[in-house]
């Protein structure tokens, strides 16, 4: 079986502040490390373990206005045969149509069983770019799938609904399908592993080499600004030493009834 | 403007609360833009919905076919391609869930056009189609905008609007039914109910909830015993069932419990919006969380900013403390 996993190299925010550069247009990003997408780790592990049970290879393909090597690497280190990058800084990061076309322009020519994508990313939210792709393709696809088992041929997949409830949906290959979180435990890469990957076939390309015409630029979402959101709530933050501060959390407790 | 659509939402016979919020956003964007507010419900044996729904919009389209008992995209989609290129509605909204997100998007490609998920707030702005989101987890919003078009989809956040009943009835038109392209390659099996749990964590009174800071399983113990302290349940947000530290009878939020508890202490959770829906109408939330720009701090009553394996350790001897009558230090 041969796999595709289309993976974004995105920033890690936990503990940063971010803060608009001057046009608002983007964000400062530059002491920022960035990491695969959380989802896209589910997606890579899965095709990863569909490999080592049926065979195949996996191709990784990633999309960036930026430098990515780093999770190419690690994508390869896990287990992937070889990558495809498609780096350019003309690349409209925000544009979720745009990266589904350039996608689209590199893999309609290839040969695949199954693309796997993760369902959202986790620094634009969107969930968008997996069923574009799969709508341009013209093949079938699942979207937030939690499970997923090869039956003759089809597959019979497991996809997550809201509250508890999941639902049924089988597919015939070739499909595409979004993958959610949880649906394995994706495992670690070594640092011999990466150091070891850069052995394995990466493949360079920009949107030039690709014959991504300029006219293919209209893009459809366009940032005006970006800005720091007003809290919900007015948090009260409980300052002092470790003692104050826990001190005044049970005295918060205390005074509405939780603790006498 | 002529007419702004909304696709209801309905499971096992029931239209879902977002079907509401988006219908309530709807009609506000079509009083701003002098549009009709049009809701189409898409399903098998569903009359009651329809009349239902007509109290919330100028008109009611009911597409009632056995093909469609199920929601299914590529059905529901040949459904809402036909009802999109004979009325040319201006703006399609859609919730934002999981069965938006297996349509929304196709749909877009198909009929081309541009589309933008997981709004918050929907307006025109001279002639262009605004939207406000959140990015990076809520870190950060944005006001965007789609590419020129004489149309536009939006998927609507889920739990963070209002929705309003109209006191009259709109108009509730049925659909003749269609001749759609039969899918082979797609089948939706069935639905799966979550199985019942031994524990209910939407009844706790006091929830103690932990979130990817803890950093292991292995450091649940610390949390479990500052809740036996305080008289609490247990519960998590999600990247704490992903890693199987919890079973999913423990998930706050979009996926799993919302939960209204008296006090809902946040320990290591960042604040991604998919648990802040679960547990954001708590009566009191204090958070712990070593970031001072996490998301949670938005939602929060009560904030501290410090490492959760220094603070609890000292609130659970304090609590001790003083149900034994002692004056901490």
């Amino acid at each position: 079986m041969d796999i595709i996993v289309c993976v974004k190299s995105v920033p890690i925010t936990t503990g940063a502040e971010l803060i608009p550069d001057k046009a608002r247009k983007d964000v400062i990003l530059d002491n920022i490390p960035f990491d695969i997408n959380e989802w896209d780790e589910y997606a890579l592990e899965e095709a990863i373990r569909l490999k080592e049970r049926f065979g195949g290879n996996v191709t990784v393909i990633s999309v960036s206005s930026r430098d990515i090597d780093e999770a190419i690497l690690k994508c390869l280190a896990k287990g992937a045969d070889r990558a495809i990058k498609i780096v350019d800084k003309l690349v409209a990061e925000y544009d979720a149509y745009t990266i589904a076309k350039i996608l689209y322009t590199v893999i309609k020519s290839m040969k695949y069983d199954l693309i796997l994508c993760g369902a959202q990313a986790g620094d634009d939210g969107y969930a968008l770019v997996g069923v574009m792709l799969a709508s341009l393709l013209r093949i079938p696809y699942v979207t937030f799938v939690k499970r997923l088992e090869l039956i003759n041929g089809s597959l019979r997949t497991v996809r997550e609904l809201e509250e508890g409830f999941e639902e049924i949906v089988e597919v015939e290959l070739p499909a595409l399908l979004t993958v959610q979180t949880g649906i394995n435990e994706p495992r670690y890469a070594s640092i011999m592993a990466i150091r070891k990957a850069r052995q394995k076939e990466i493949i360079t390309l920009d949107l030039k080499s690709i014959n991504f015409a300029e006219s293919n630029f209209d893009g459809w979402i366009e940032i005006r600004e970006f800005f720091t959101p007003e809290r919900r709530k007015k948090c009260i933050m409980l300052q002092g030493d470790l003692n104050e501060i826990t001190t005044k959390v049970v005295e918060i407790l205390r005074q509405k009834g939780i603790l006498r | 403007m002529k007419e702004i659509l909304v696709l209801a939402e309905h499971r096992l016979g029931k239209l879902r609360d977002v079907t509401f919020e988006v219908l309530t956003k709807g009609r506000k964007l079509a009083q701003e833009n002098n549009a009709r507010l049009t809701a189409v419900v898409i399903g098998y044996d569903i009359d009651p919905l329809g009349e239902e729904l007509a109290y919330y919009a100028d008109e009611v389209l009911i597409y009632d076919d056995y093909k469609v008992k199920e929601f299914h995209s590529e059905y529901f989609r040949q459904v809402l391609s036909h009802i999109i290129l004979d009325r040319k509605p201006e703006v399609i909204l859609i919730p934002h869930t999981s069965y938006g997100l297996e349509l929304a998007p196709s749909l877009a490609i198909e009929l081309n056009i541009p589309i933008i998920t997981d709004v918050l707030e929907i307006s025109f702005e001279n002639g262009r189609f605004v939207v406000i989101r959140e990015y990076f987890g809520g870190k950060l919003k944005a006001k965007v905008t789609l590419r020129e078009s004489p149309r536009y989809i939006a998927t609507v956040r889920v739990g963070v609007s209002k929705s309003e009943k109209n006191e009259s009835k709109g108009q509730v038109t049925k659909m003749q039914n269609l001749d759609l392209m039969d899918i082979p390659y797609k089948r939706v099996i069935g639905l799966i109910k979550p199985p019942p749990e031994a524990v209910d964590i939407s009844s706790a009174g006091i929830i103690v909830a932990v979130g990817r800071g803890i950093g292991d399983a292995k450091n649940l113990p610390l949390i479990e015993e500052l809740s036996k302290a305080i008289g609490g349940v247990i519960a998590c947000s999600r990247p704490v069932v992903d890693m199987k530290w919890l079973p999913k009878e423990r998930l706050v939020g979009l996926s799993g419990k919302v939960v209204k508890p008296k006090l809902y202490l946040a320990i290591g959770i960042s604040g991604q919006f998919y648990h802040v829906y679960g547990m954001m109408n708590s009566e009191l939330i204090i958070a712990i969380n070593k970031d001072p720009n996490a998301p949670i701090f938005g939602v929060a009553d009560y904030g501290i900013v410090e490492d959760l394996f220094k603070v609890v350790p000292q609130l659970i001897s304090k609590i001790y403390g003083k149900m034994y009558g002692e004056e901490n230090k």
